[in-house]
């Protein structure tokens, strides 16, 4: 270890007037621990038991290799919608001024209050053949209800408040002036938004990208209604987990479980990585 | 409309010059993109809740709300609710006072830790119970033998449940006290109060505007969670269905209007939830900590 010098001077937290430390950080972290930390690594732990050969076994399965593709799949499609009309909509909110934007702004946060189920219902009803969206849908060809077109519907629906409200904060405290002198230095509007807003909105747009996308993957409830659940097609990996659960492979539901954890733990890695660049080279 | 929002907004909108807005075609452009994105995939779904649940009329619609399993499922949510909310709140109160009042090592690693359930699936969350608490599980056999039933019954909900609603009330609390600093409570202890009257009388009314929007979002995400839920209920009728689960099980009966009944009551909270909260945020703004959306 090399933080032999400072050895003297190293004290676990500094010191306060304020009681209660000892007692507050203890609770927390035995209910930390108790109710989130052993669990996960039980999942962490029986999947390392499975051994080498049956997680290669399990992870290579056209079944499971097809569900995993459908939901990165999707979830990815879902989120670049959303961080295109999120970033509209977050924009309308903050610049324009209409009647009823407090209860449009408000309605934007209904995906997290709404419970899934109802959403997955709703959604299924509305785009269904004879459902009011799917009937006009139907004659164009679209199918959407029980194809992976649902999913991504659905997906949409749970994200769009992510990148929503991770922009329109953002987009609150810009700095009008810095518009003022693109446009006095001769930058039409569309250049001005394009080449000196958008910069410094990206790294909130790909938060918000981020977030939408690591919900997605994990999403189940909105999903399983519309998506049909077609094995290789349209099945997601949450709902393969439950499938292998209710089958008693453990083994299999655990091992899925993993992949994904492991699969978005990476993906946010190279998100986070990709915001420090931005907020490097745009900060 | 009497909204202060709107009014604090105004001299930004006043100040506006033709060279830092967009043209007015152009701007309804972006309104209509706004409106019908919005229109189509929130206000729809929410008509279509409250619509397919009154398509066979008002005494079929109440029938499916008195019907005694709904009335199970109705029970069950609220004493789930009741049981993982207040759990979750003195939870996320000891775990801002601890990362709020202090300084100490590994605080950033325990702020993501707490976070940690908002990245996991909701199917992963029910999972690691089943994998401690099933017949196949590292307890299972202990619990077996000595009569214990968590799996497939409300203790499993209720963990699953407090799960993925963990972090909701702590990640309200710790940027709002954070922001208000240690000062009030320096000053009443050095007037001779103790601890507990210290956040009892100064910290809670500081934040209370801030714990109760971190409760409604809690308590929101508590009745109307479905996957984690899913997996570990074991989906029995009148004894583990949840009203997102007892939904499930309508619909997949094709008795769609009694699971749109169910689901509108789940509608109207997602509703009251919304409204309140957004009370919270124009009376309260800056009571509530500048974290927002979640």
């Amino acid at each position: 270890m090399t933080t032999a010098p400072a050895k003297a001077g190293w004290r676990f937290r500094q010191p306060s007037v304020i009681p209660g430390f000892g007692l507050t950080l203890g609770f927390s972290l035995a209910y930390l621990t108790l109710i989130i930390l052993i669990p996960l690594s039980g999942l962490i732990w029986r999947s390392a038991a499975l051994g080498w050969t049956d997680f290669w076994a399990i992870a290579t399965d056209r079944r499971t290799i097809n569900a995993l593709e459908i939901s990165f799949g999707t979830a990815f499609i879902a989120a670049a919608v959303n961080v295109v009309f999120g970033t509209i909509v977050a924009w309308v909110l903050v610049r324009y001024n209409f009647p009823g934007r407090r209860i449009v702004d408000a309605m934007v946060d209904l995906p997290f209050a709404l419970p899934t189920a109802v959403a997955g219902i709703a959604l299924t009803t509305l785009y269904a053949p004879n459902g009011w969206l799917g009937s006009l849908l139907a004659p164009l060809g679209i199918k959407v209800a029980y194809t992976p077109l649902g999913i991504v519907i659905a997906l949409i629906f749970i994200g769009l408040p992510f990148v929503v409200r991770t922009v329109q904060p953002i987009m609150e405290e810009i700095d009008k002036e810095v518009e003022e002198v693109a446009a006095t230095l001769g930058a039409n509007r569309f250049q001005t938004i394009a080449r000196v807003l958008l910069p410094g909105l990206a790294p909130a747009i790909v938060t918000g990208f981020a977030l939408a996308f690591a919900r997605g993957v994990g999403e189940y409830g909105s999903v399983i209604f519309i998506a049909g659940n077609l094995p290789y097609k349209s099945e997601i990996a949450p709902l393969l987990i439950v499938i292998r659960l209710e089958e008693y492979n453990y083994a299999a539901a655990t091992a899925i479980a993993a992949i994904m954890l492991a699969l978005s733990f990476v993906m946010l890695l190279v998100i986070n990585l990709v915001q420090t660049w931005s907020r490097k080279r745009y900060g | 409309m009497a909204d202060p929002e709107i009014k604090s907004y105004a001299p930004h909108h006043e100040s506006q010059s033709a060279a830092v807005t967009e043209s007015r075609p152009a701007k309804a452009v972006l309104m209509i993109v706004t409106f019908a994105f919005l229109g189509i995939f929130l206000l729809l779904p929410l008509i279509v809740v409250f619509n397919e649940a009154f398509a066979r009329g008002l005494s079929a619609y109440t029938e499916a709300l008195t019907s005694p399993d709904t009335r199970s499922a109705i029970h069950l949510t609220l004493l789930v609710a009741a049981i993982s909310v207040p759990l979750n709140i003195v939870f996320g109160i000891s775990a801002a006072w601890a990362i709020a009042k202090f300084e100490f090592k590994g605080k950033a690693f325990l702020t993501t830790l707490i976070d940690l359930p908002f990245s996991v699936s909701p199917v992963i969350s029910g999972l690691v119970y089943v994998l401690l608490f099933g017949a196949q599980g590292l307890f299972g056999a202990w619990l077996k033998a000595h009569g214990i039933v968590i799996l497939f019954a409300v203790p499993g909900i209720v963990l699953a449940t407090i799960f993925v609603t963990f972090p909701f009330v702590a990640r309200e609390l710790i940027p709002l006290m954070q922001e208000q600093g240690n000062g009030d409570e320096e000053a009443a202890l050095s007037l001779g109060a103790n601890g507990w009257q210290a956040f009892w009388y100064v910290t809670l009314p500081n934040v209370k505007w801030g714990l109760l929007y971190g409760v409604l979002l809690c308590n929101a995400r508590a009745m109307g969670e479905f996957g984690a839920v899913s997996v570990v209920s074991g989906h029995i009728r009148g004894l583990t269905n949840t009203m997102p689960l007892h939904v499930e099980i309508l619909y997949n009966e094709y008795n769609a209007a009694a699971a749109f009944a169910v689901a509108s009551l789940l509608a109207g909270l997602a509703l009251v939830t919304l409204v309140l909260k957004t009370l919270l945020e124009m009376r309260y703004g800056a009571e509530i900590a500048a974290t927002r959306g979640h």
